[in-house]
């Protein structure tokens, strides 16, 4: 994130202020332009005449502040409240760096912007009306909130009533319009002048950059944007990255002896990886420990090709720990559940007992503390650990592999290496169970989760692949039964388990991944895909190269099943289910839709035997640079 | 009608094993019928083939009357109790008739895309 150096911010600089000085002489602007212009119009020319300014708006100075921040994109739907910074950006930035990215629905802009980010490392620019667009905007950004990514966001608005025209400009605008978003964003500003602006977009980013990482928003001000600039001494400040918090390091060493004494000891990875070198810090550790890892896959933490790789079975956010006795979480999302059961939905009332053997220890590793908020409960249950530490888990990790390491003994490393061969001979065992059964309903139709997603890996395998969509909905198949062993080869799930975000994510990192030629391909839930299935279409227009296969069981199933439960906990009829949460009658007909959307598709496809053929057929499109759909209708789960 | 499944219910917990010796033997399209129609093909799958939302069910691992006694009253909370005013002990019987003709699957290592 040391893209605006000393030297590029200069020329940044110098390159907006010879702009400036030669006037913007090719610049052609109607509308907003003219207005701020009217003193210099000659009445003849008429409100309609094209107008040329020597005078650059403010959004063409908003522009190199962005700009200089080193965003490859940014996502928006169309908006008037900052259609002077859509312009600037592209006659005066020449839509490049960033590149504009046509999105039919903000929740799919911000969407993409959180895909993109956990492939990418560093947040995507997107832009929305400070009202309507946020609006529809929010759930995304909740996602993005509780799944600790840094999305960086630019609101529109009018805040001087004086500048307002009418209709749109006057229900558009807002007196505080990161309001309805602040529970849920790290940090926001309304800056009301040019030099404000600039300070705060670059503080933004080094806030939404700092772990934890959480998005921001700047309101451009729709006069601020259109108006001409008058301010003097413009300059736009030098990002600097703050480096992440570390856990203390006398804690550390509590930990590291707490790890090296233990027998059994298991780590629970939550949200580890920020960087390609979180998944090496963390396989340092398990090398050195030789325990169990059990990755909830919130992100690609660890390799499944690691012998001490324990994700197994079908429920991966919840592994079981009952067998260690000391247990590590780093930044685990709900790590109390993981520790804990409760009285299960089919009874009543509520009671909890642990899951841990007695005496079993906890620590935790976490920068989410740093970051609390009250109104949203995305902090989850508390956790009595014996040790908790704050600190971002990949920073803090190589200096808890260190101690543990001067803490071995010979005696310890002859124990550590009998654990390490015990822990892997059962992972290999629970990974055997895994195979066995994904066999299970083989040649079922409709087709089963195990075989769809066995289908595309023996058609990618080969390739340079990244799976850059959430595989809980399809039994966490790919998880269980795929190598994977790069950090861009999975990215988790929403986060704030909003549904509409597996689509757009699943472009923002196909986009991402775009330039490193990596092949993205995605499994996409029907419930999902239609929020807004638009991003479809913004994946052809921009020729995002992805293979979406779909995972259509016609329903959304979750609540199917939540109200069959309900129903027969009360001894009523179960078959109701279908009621409010199917899919179907008439099925949805996803390849014409994907079609329309101007994707290559077949389907619908539920023989299992045509379904390898055909992601051969997709994929061949895909490489050719263009995205896919295949509509496979599964098995619920 | 209630309460004559009420008494049926009661009549049968009170029975317990006995009860089954009453159901005939079961009928497996009406099984497979049941099973889809109540929704134990959600979490199990159509075939039992298990997932993230209910174990596999193929080729089950218990008896009859065990088989009920859990449908009856599952132990963890994921499932749901299906209790006999909603499925009598014929109908989860004619459920296990169904789930008992689901085919052995293949061993992992005779299919080529899960051979490791
Ligand atoms: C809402 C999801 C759900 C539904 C619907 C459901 N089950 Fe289950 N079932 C589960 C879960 C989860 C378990 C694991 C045990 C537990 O949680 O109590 C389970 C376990 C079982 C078991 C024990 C399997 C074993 O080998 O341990 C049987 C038998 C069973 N279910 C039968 C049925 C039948 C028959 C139906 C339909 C009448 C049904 N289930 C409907 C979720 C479900």
């Amino acid at each position: 994130m040391d893209q605006t150096t000393d030297k590029t911010r200069k020329s940044d600089r110098r390159g907006f202020l010879k702009n400036a000085a030669t006037g913007a002489a090719g610049l052609a602007a109607t509308g907003p332009i003219a207005m701020a212009q009217q003193a210099t119009l000659k009445p003849e020319t008429g409100s309609n005449a094209e107008v040329t300014s020597n005078q650059k708006p403010g959004s063409d100075f908003m522009t190199d502040v962005l700009k200089s921040l080193g965003f490859e994109y940014c996502a928006a739907n169309p908006g008037s409240a900052f259609r002077g910074l859509q312009e600037s950006f592209i006659n005066y930035g020449g839509n490049k760096s960033p590149e504009w990215i046509t999105c039919c629905h903000e929740e799919s802009s911000v969407a993409m912007a959180h895909g993109y980010a956990k492939i990418e490392g560093k947040p995507m620019l997107i832009m929305a009306h400070g009202t309507v667009g946020l609006q529809h905007a929010s759930m995304a950004i909740y996602n993005a909130y509780c799944d600790r990514v840094p999305v960086y966001i630019v609101l529109g608005n009018i805040l001087d009533a004086n500048f307002r025209r009418g209709n749109a400009e006057w229900v558009h605008s807002v007196q505080d319009a990161a309001a309805m978003v602040r529970d849920y964003t790290k940090w926001d500003d309304a800056p009301v002048s040019l030099s404000h602006f600039a300070e705060s977009a670059v503080r933004a980013y080094k806030i939404a950059m700092t772990p934890p990482n959480e998005p921001v928003v700047i309101v451009a001000d729709g006069v601020l944007q259109e108006e001409p600039i008058t301010e003097k001494h413009l300059r736009i400040p030098k990002l600097v990255t703050t480096a992440p918090p570390i856990g203390e390091t006398s804690a550390v060493m509590a930990a590291a002896k707490m790890l090296v004494a233990a027998e059994n000891p298991v780590i629970v990875a939550g949200r580890v990886a920020r960087t390609p070198q979180g998944m090496k810090n963390l396989v340092e550790l398990a090398d050195v420990l030789q325990c169990k890892v059990m990755d909830t896959r919130m992100r690609m933490n660890f390799p499944s090709t690691h012998p001490m790789y324990g994700s197994n079975g079908a429920v991966i956010a919840y592994p079981n720990v009952s067998d260690a006795d000391l247990v590590l979480g780093l930044e685990v999302q709900d790590f109390w559940g993981i520790l804990n059961k409760m009285t299960g939905l089919n009874k009543f009332g509520m009671e909890t007992e642990p899951k841990t053997k007695p005496g079993t220890k906890v620590i935790t590793i976490s920068a989410i503390e740093l970051n609390h908020k009250s109104n949203y409960q995305d902090f989850f249950r508390y956790v009595e650990s014996d040790l908790a530490i704050t600190g971002d888990p990949e920073a803090t990790l190589p200096e808890l592999t260190e101690a543990v390491k001067k803490l071995l003994t010979a005696d310890r490393r002859i124990a550590i290496e009998a654990r390490g061969k015990k822990v892997a001979e059962l992972n290999r065992q629970a990974h055997q169970r895994d195979r066995e059964l994904a066999a299970v309903g083989w040649d079922a139709s409709p087709i089963s989760t195990a075989r769809m997603a066995q289908e595309l890996y023996a058609q990618i395998k080969n390739e340079d692949w990244s799976l850059v969509g959430n595989d809980r909905f399809a039994s966490s198949w790919p998880t269980r039964l795929w190598k994977f062993d790069k950090h861009y080869q999975y990215i988790g799930t929403q986060g704030g388990a909003g549904i509409g975000y597996n689509m757009p994510a699943a472009v923002g990192a196909a986009l991402a991944n775009k330039k490193h030629g990596r092949l993205s391909v995605n499994i996409q839930c029907d419930g999902d895909l239609n929020y807004a299935p638009g991003v479809l279409w913004t994946a052809s227009h921009h020729n995002i190269p992805l293979l979406t296969v779909m995972h259509n069981n016609r329903a959304y199933h979750e609540e199917r099943m939540f109200l069959a439960l309900l129903a027969a906990k009360y001894d009523r009829d179960p078959s109701t289910s279908n009621i409010g949460t199917e899919l179907d009658g008439p099925a949805i007909d996803y390849a014409s839709i994907a079609k329309g959307y101007g994707q290559y598709a077949e389907g619908p496809i539920s023989n299992p035997n045509e379904l390898g053929p055909a992601i051969k057929r997709a994929l061949e499109q895909v490489k050719k640079g263009r995205p896919a759909l295949l509509d496979v209708v599964t098995q619920p789960r | 009608m209630t309460k004559y499944l009420i008494l049926i219910s009661l009549l049968a917990s009170l029975l317990t094993t006995s009860a089954f010796a009453q159901t005939k033997a079961g009928d497996v399209t009406n099984g497979k019928r049941l099973y889809e129609k109540d929704g134990c093909y959600q979490c199990h799958g159509y075939v039992g083939q298990g997932g993230t939302a209910g174990p596999r069910l193929a080729q089950i691992r218990f008896p009859l009357a065990g088989f009920i006694a859990f449908v009856r009253n599952p132990p963890s909370g994921g499932m749901p109790p299906f209790r006999a005013k909603v499925l009598s002990d014929q109908e989860l019987t004619d459920i296990y008739a169904y789930i008992k003709t689901i085919p052995e699957p293949k061993a992992a290592k005779d299919i080529p895309l899960l051979a490791q």
